[in-house]
Formats: C-alpha cells, structure tokens, sequence
C-alpha cells in the first residue's frame, strides 16, 4: 500500500501482562474470539464425520426395516435411558464448570469439572457392561454373528454394524472428552481460569455438549425403534 | 519482452544493494530442532514444500511407469497388477499428497498471514502439528508402498476394496484417512485466521483474491473431508472387522460408498483448483498492473464454487446404478458450477484487456492456466451432459479433462505461485531466461501429453487397462513423448531454483513492482512479518497508471519509517 | 471478556426440560403410531439438541458467526442426506415405468 500509514498497534498494551496470551494475537479478546470459532469450526467437522454413519444408517433402515426392528430389541433400552440421563446430567454439570470459570469460582470450578468426569465414566461403564453383553450373545459383526431368525441375519449384522460404528466413535469421543476435563482440572486446580480468561474451559465444554447431542440422537435411532416389549432388559435379562 | 525486475523503483535498488535483511526468518533461529519445532507458519510452508515436493516427485515416478507401459499396445514392461499398482499409487500420491495440499499449505501457509497483515496464523500449534499428521500418513503411504502398493485406484471402490484386493488396502485407506485430518486442521486455522487475524483497515472487501480463494478452499476442507475420513474408516472396518456397510454380498451398498466418496472428493477437485485460481488472480493482476476487473465477482465466485461444488458429485454415478431421476439433477447441477468458474475466466480475460502486461515467467504460467482450465472445464461439459457421458465415461477422455485441470491448473498455478513469491521467500533472483524456458516446456510438454488422450479417449481407449489396441499407438507414443518433455520441464525449476539459493542475485523488498502487503515487507520477511503492524487504507490490487512505472512512487515516507523500526528492532 | 453469564436458574430449567424430554421420547417409544413414531422420536431429539445448542453451548448469546458455523454443519449434512436420497428414492420410480 503505497500511502499505507506504519505505525504500533496500540491495542496490544492493555492486557499485554496477561500470562495467557500469546504473541501473535493483539489482546485476550482475540485470542478467545479465535479458539471459540475455532472449536465450531471443529464441532462443523465432527457433524459431517458422524453425518457419514447418520446417511448409512437411514439408507439401511428404510431398506430393512423389519431386521432393524427385531435387532434393536437386543438393545436394553433401560441401560440406554440410564445413560441419556447421566449424558445429560454431565452436560448440565459441565455448563455449571464454565459458570465457574466466568465468576473466577475455583471451588465450583473443581466440584463440576470432577462431576462431569465422573459422570462421563459412568457412561463409559454402561457401554462396557452393553458392549459385553453384545459379545456373549454373538451380536459382534464377523464370523461368529448369529441371529434369529436367519433370514434376517445379514440385515441385522448391518444393523450391529451401524451400532458398533457410532457407538464407537461415540465412546471414543467421550474418552478424549474426560481426557481434556482431566487437563481442565488440572489447570483449574492450579487456578488459571478467571473471569478475564477461562477460554480453555469454555472451548472444552463446546466439545462436551456436542458429544452429548450426538448421543441425544443415537439414543431413540438405535435404543427405540423397536418398541418397549423388552423395558429394562436386552438379550440378556 | 522484458524483465520487469529491472524496473525496481530506485528506492528499492538501493535496498537490494545492501543487501539481503540481517535477521530473517530462515535465519532467526538455527538447527534442525528449530525447524522441525517451529510455530512460524513461514517455516511450516517450506516444510510442506520439501514434503511436497518429494510426493510430486514420487508421484511423477508412478506416471512414467504408465506412460512407458503405455508405449506399445501390448503389456511389455508392467504386469496387468504392477500396472494396476502404478496408476494407483500415481493417483493417489498426486491426489492426497500433492494436489489437496499443494498451493494452500505451502503458499496458503505462506503467505496468508502475511497477505492479510496478520503475525501468524490463529493456531501456529495446530499449525506444525498438521503437518506432522501430513507426515505420518506420507510414512504409513510409503510404507504401503514398499509392501507392495495398493491396485483399487485412488477412490478405493468396493466391493473390490472390501473383498477383491489383496493388497494393502488397510494401511492405504488408513493413510489418506490420517492425511485428512492434516487437510482439515489446515482448513480450520485458515477460517479462523482470515475471521479474527486481519491487519486494521484489512475489510472482508480489501483481501487479496488470494485470500478470499483460500478461504473458500478451506471451508471445503473442514466441510467435505470428515466424510471421506468416515467413509473409508468403514471401508476399513469393512476389512478388519467384516462389517457389510458397502458389501452387496452382505446386503450392503456398493452405491452408497459412491456417494459418500464423491460427497468429498467432487468438491475436493475444487479444494485442488481454487487456490490456483487465488494465485492466477493476483498473477495477473501484478503483471497487468491492474486492478482485477470485478473484483467482488471474482472472490464470491470462489464461494459460489464452494457451495455449489456440494451440488454435483452425483455426476460421477452416472453410469453406476444411480436412479435415472437423479442423475438427471446432478447433470443439470453440473451445467451450474460452470457459471462461477466462467466469471473468473472472463474476468481474468478483462483484466488483461489494456493492461500493461509483462510476459516474465509467472505470467506465462498464469496465461497458460487461463487457457487450459478453460479447455479442461469446458470438457467437463461433455461429461456432464447424460447422453455424452454414457459414451465417454472410463474413457482416456475423462482422464485427459482432469488432468488439464489438475495439471494445465493446479500444477500451473502450483509453478506459477512458486516463480512469483520465490524471491519473496528465499530473498534471490532465480535467472528469468531459464524459467521461461520452463514455463514454455511444461506448456508444450503438457499439450502434448494430453491433448492426444481426448482424441484416443473419444475413439474408446478405456482407462486403466494395460494393453490396447494397436490403432491406439501413434496417439499414446505422442503422449508418452509429451511425458518426456513435461518431465524436463519439471526438473529445470528443480535446477535453477536451487542453484539461486547459492548464486541467485539478491531479491529487493519488492522485485517485480507488485502491489499487495506481502511486498511491503522484507524479502525474506521478518519472523512475526512485519515489524509494525500495517494499517490497510486502500482496496487490493490499487493500481494507478503511475504504477506501471513506479509502483512505489509515493511511498518513501513510509519505506523509510520502516526502515528505522528496524535497525532499531534488530 | 464481557461474556453473557447465564443465571444458573436457566441451566436447571433447561436440564429439566431435558429429562422431561427423554421420558416423553422413551414413552412416545412404547405407543404403537405407525410411521410416525420415527418422526415424532426425531422431533423430540431435534428440540434437546437446539435446547443443548442454545444454553448449554450460549448460542443464543453468541455472534452471528458462531450461530452460521453451528447452522452450517447441519445444512451440509441435509445436502448430503437429500441429494443423496434423491438417488434411493426415485429408483424405483425408473422401475414402474418401465
């Protein structure tokens, strides 16, 4: 720019002590505006990653309707409420972290962020004790899969197929999710977030929620479409 | 014809005289930790150029083994599956590991920050570790290769992929898998910097078409690739874990893999051309020393290719069991897309008009990409269209169309990008006479591939067979001549870029007289760019007539304040 | 930072809602209604998450930006269920006239 006018940004100085702030941005404003679109523009990506699995799943579901049906009932819809309500309970939990953060609340910081992790595990748990159930019954895709009645077996595998692939992604989802609130405690616990900058936290909760949302979802496509003649009990029961 | 570069202001001739900058960024910190942990999204460019350049390489390597076989009709040099393995791997190198990543991690990574007057781009971290992540799907890709390669082709249909190969298809699905986390992270900081990084006074209205290109680039990126990931990590879990997604024999859908596939990778040929068609903008709007004409135009036209990219992949189903009702939107979807990618041709062609252009060597790249994108897009025209389709699908047509986009574009724009910031870059003058002879190499060496294969291609020589029938030959010996000279064309650059490193003269803040921010500072630049920031007061490409003598006329004032900030900074 | 503080009040009605939500879906689940149980199952799941994205995430005290990128991925992923939809559900259409 030829009569472009060089001069100090000035805007730099203000917060410029604040330990948290990187070199290349102006002021702790930025730097925030920054990670939270760049955790929506994550959480754009994860949409579409799981979008994949969504768009299979309806095209197999509106092709086997009657095999998908009869597999989700070897769902315990009991174990998937149970876990609805602790996802949601973590997310409520987790919105409470952040609060914490925004008033400079350590103690509330530490009590929520501790709860949501626990809450996290004991989903994560469920999905063990469901997982394992599904092996005993010989519900895993591959070689061992068995199905009555047989002339629904292969639609059904596609159905076990879809569950393992977005259950999966999902309980990895959840396990690097309690994996970042454990560095969230940790930087909680040495006090780092404050109402003039609590940014990790609240871009930490972003991805929490959204993990929450994707199971708000997984649960009445794979848990409820078979009806509630087996409440409470899958194969198992 | 003559070497703009004479014409450097004498302000800037004096600068050159002294000398490249003391303190650079190529020579702020030294040692091979510095590199491969640096956050300077500088450093981190020229980490994926050597990378780049490698798999380019690499890749090259693949096509003459085709080109060779390809030389007699009969299957004299590659079995059907060493052949099958070459084309592949060809593919999938230049695809994932040249094309997606070629002008917006090298030249985005670059210059992006510069060209908006930021320090860095939003997230340096994530930054260094994409090209990690790069890395290591390169390292899982030759790994792959060194077991023997893979032979599904570089979209990886089943149910050959699932069932048929027995070849390394886990590893090699797995690798671009990897690869496009890389691509999305890359997205993802490029959105977030052109939002939230730009210089005062830098408007949404002012960027660089540059800019506004490689923005629209990246939201393909973070949009389409998640699904490529998700799509070929069932194609994995299809192999490892016998899941029946895509396998008709277990009541699965061939098909859906199509669309899921091409959900990406339709828009991912736009991820491959629109940064190149960033950089023709501002090639030519520096070596016509004009503003670009509809300049509004020219960078919604680049989100307009973006959102309409999404629109049309059906069109690569045509053939494959899509309902008739579909294909027929897709082919009318198809015939839209054109629209934006026309405004940019014509307007590129407007700016030219009455310009004061100058043949140096990034423009001849740039006036060939202009000349065969439009020959590459207009046969895309054909292929769009049903009736033609049916004909010309899998045939060397189709392959001839995507390369005069891939390569008569991308690669084009890719070398263009490459001679035009190089001196900005490396702070030397590579010797302009050899570069145009390049330029004009590549141009002769690429016609002369390609051109033949539409014409064999529309007699019915079927892609990715071996072996052909003898009525083909003459077509295929032009091309694999045509091979021949493209690969000298790509090995000069090689040549007389390395040896400017050494005895290159030294490059001035602003050697070819062009406008944009990225010339405003030192050649090489500054670790964090500029020393102070730039405040932007006027629109891009502000040219006035008295540019075509002296871009820097008035501009003294601010030169020398620059100048003392940094003997003082220094 | 002058972030919007959302009165913990808020939090609970919504969590409230949330569990009401899933009993209700979890119900509607067990009363045979045809084909529309997958709608009104989606409906249900359609409300948690815009109540989730609203409070929970502060969209609805966010900038413009962020409500486009969050309405963004759920766009996109319409284009490629319709689209490709537009495929599964007209084949057969080929078929009867034939």
């Amino acid at each position: 720019m030829s009569d472009a006018v060089h001069v100090e940004h000035a805007g730099a100085v203000g917060h410029a002590h604040h330990p948290a702030l990187q070199h290349h941005f102006d002021d702790l404003e930025q730097q925030q505006r920054a990670a939270m679109l760049g955790m929506w523009v994550f959480l754009l990506t994860e949409v579409l990653f799981f979008g994949g699995l969504f768009m299979a799943y309806i095209l197999y579901r509106s092709w086997y309707p009657e095999a998908f049906h009869e597999a989700s009932r070897h769902l315990s819809v009991g174990w998937g409420f149970f876990n609805t309500l602790v996802l949601i309970a973590s997310s409520l939990t987790m919105a409470l972290a952040v609060r914490a953060g925004q008033t400079t609340n350590r103690r509330g910081q530490l009590l929520f962020l501790t709860l949501t992790i626990v809450l996290g595990a004991a989903f994560l748990g469920v999905k063990v004790i469901e997982y394992g159930d599904k092996f005993a019954h010989h519900l895993v895709p591959g070689p061992d899969f068995q199905f009555t009645p047989a002339e629904l077996a292969p639609a059904a595998e596609i159905y076990f197929s879809l569950y393992f692939a977005m259950t999966g992604l999902h309980a990895l989802h959840m396990i690097v999710g309690a994996g970042i609130m454990l560095v969230m405690l940790y930087m909680a616990w040495r006090g780092r977030f404050s109402t003039e900058w609590y940014t990790p936290l609240e871009v930490s909760g972003l991805y929490w929620h959204f993990v929450d949302i994707v199971w708000i979802f997984l649960f009445p496509l794979l848990y409820l479409i078979g009806g509630l003649s087996v409440f409470g009990g899958g194969t198992g029961h | 014809m003559h070497d703009v570069r004479s014409t450097v202001p004498k302000g800037e001739a004096f600068e050159a005289e002294a000398g490249l900058p003391r303190t650079h960024y190529l020579n702020a910190t030294h040692g091979t930790a510095a590199w491969l942990l640096t956050k300077d999204h500088k450093r981190i460019g020229l980490l994926y150029l050597f990378a780049i350049s490698f798999f380019f390489f690499l890749g090259g390597l693949f096509a003459m083994f085709v080109r060779l076989e390809l030389l007699t009709p009969e299957g004299d040099l590659l079995t059907s599956e060493m052949y099958n393995t070459s084309f592949s791997m060809h593919g999938i190198i230049m695809v994932f590991f040249f094309l997606v990543p070629s002008v917006p991690a090298v030249f985005g990574n670059f210059f992006l920050p510069i060209m908006i007057g930021a320090k860095d781009v939003a997230f340096p971290k994530i930054n260094l570790l994409s090209w990690y992540i790069a890395m290591i799907a390169g390292f899982m890709m030759l790994t792959t290769l060194l077991m023997g390669g893979v032979d599904t082709g570089w979209t990886f249909y089943p149910p050959y992929s699932t069932t048929g190969s027995s070849s390394n298809v886990v590893l090699a699905a797995l690798s671009i898998f990897v690869m496009g986390f890389s691509s999305i992270l890359t997205g993802l900081n490029f959105i977030v910097t052109v939002h939230t990084m730009r210089a005062p006074g830098m408007t949404w209205g002012r960027l660089p078409l540059f800019v506004w290109a490689q923005y629209a680039t990246s939201l393909i990126m973070v949009l389409g690739t998640p699904v490529l990931a998700i799509t070929l990590g069932l194609v994995f879990a299809e192999r490892v874990f016998h899941f029946g997604i895509f396998d008709p024999k277990l009541g699965g859908d061939p098909i859906l893999f199509q669309h899921l596939f091409w959900f990406y990778s339709h828009p991912a040929v736009y991820i491959m051309v629109l940064p190149g068609m960033g950089v023709i903008s501002e090639l030519v709007a520096a070596f016509s020393r004009k503003q670009v004409f509809g300049y509004s135009f020219v960078a919604a036209s680049s989100l307009a290719i973006a959102l309409v990219g999404f629109l049309v992949w059906g069109h690569h189903l045509f053939t494959s069991g899509q309902s008739a009702y579909a294909a027929l939107v897709f082919s009318f979807l198809s015939f839209i897309v054109a629209i934006p990618s026309a405004i940019k041709v014509f307007n590129w062609t407007a700016t030219l008009y009455r310009g004061s252009i100058s043949l140096a060597s990034p423009m001849l790249y740039a006036l060939g990409f202009i000349g065969l994108f439009t020959i590459g897009g207009l046969t895309g025209l054909f292929l769009a269209a049903l009736g033609l389709d049916l004909h010309m699908q899998d045939t060397y047509f189709v392959i001839a169309h995507f390369h005069y986009i891939m390569v008569g574009g991308t690669l084009l724009a890719y070398l263009g990008a490459l001679h035009y910031w190089w001196p900005k870059i490396t702070g030397r003058l590579y010797t302009e006479a050899w570069a145009k002879v390049a330029a004009i190499t590549v141009f002769v060496g690429f016609n002369l591939t390609f051109f033949p294969q539409f014409i064999v291609g529309y007699l019915g020589m079927p892609r990715r067979y071996h072996t052909y029938v003898p009525e083909f030959q003459v077509l295929n010996v032009l091309s694999t001549a045509g091979a021949s000279i493209l690969a000298v064309g790509f090995i000069l650059p090689a040549c007389y870029l390395v040896y400017s490193l050494f005895r290159g003269g030294v490059a001035s803040r602003n050697p070819w007289g062009a406008y944009g921010l990225e010339w405003e500072t030192t050649s090489p630049p500054p670790t964090s760019n500029f020393l102070v920031t730039p405040i932007v007061t006027r629109p891009a490409y502000a040219y006035t007539h008295a540019d075509v003598v002296s871009p820097y006329a008035g501009s003294t004032q601010g030169e020398r304040d620059t100048g003392t900030e940094e003997t003082q900074r220094v | 930072m002058s972030a919007h503080i959302v009165p913990v009040r808020v939090y609970l009605i919504i969590f409230g809602a949330l569990l009401v939500l899933t009993v209700v879906t979890v119900a509607a689940a067990g009363v045979e209604l045809g084909w529309l149980n997958t709608p009104v199952a989606l409906g249900i799941a359609v409300s948690k998450a815009t109540l989730v994205v609203l409070f929970f995430m502060h969209v609805k005290y966010s900038t413009r930006l962020v409500k486009l990128t969050a309405f963004a991925g759920f766009f996109w992923l319409a284009i490629m269920i319709t689209l490709t939809l537009s495929d599964y559900l007209t084949r057969d259409i080929l078929a009867a006239g034939k």
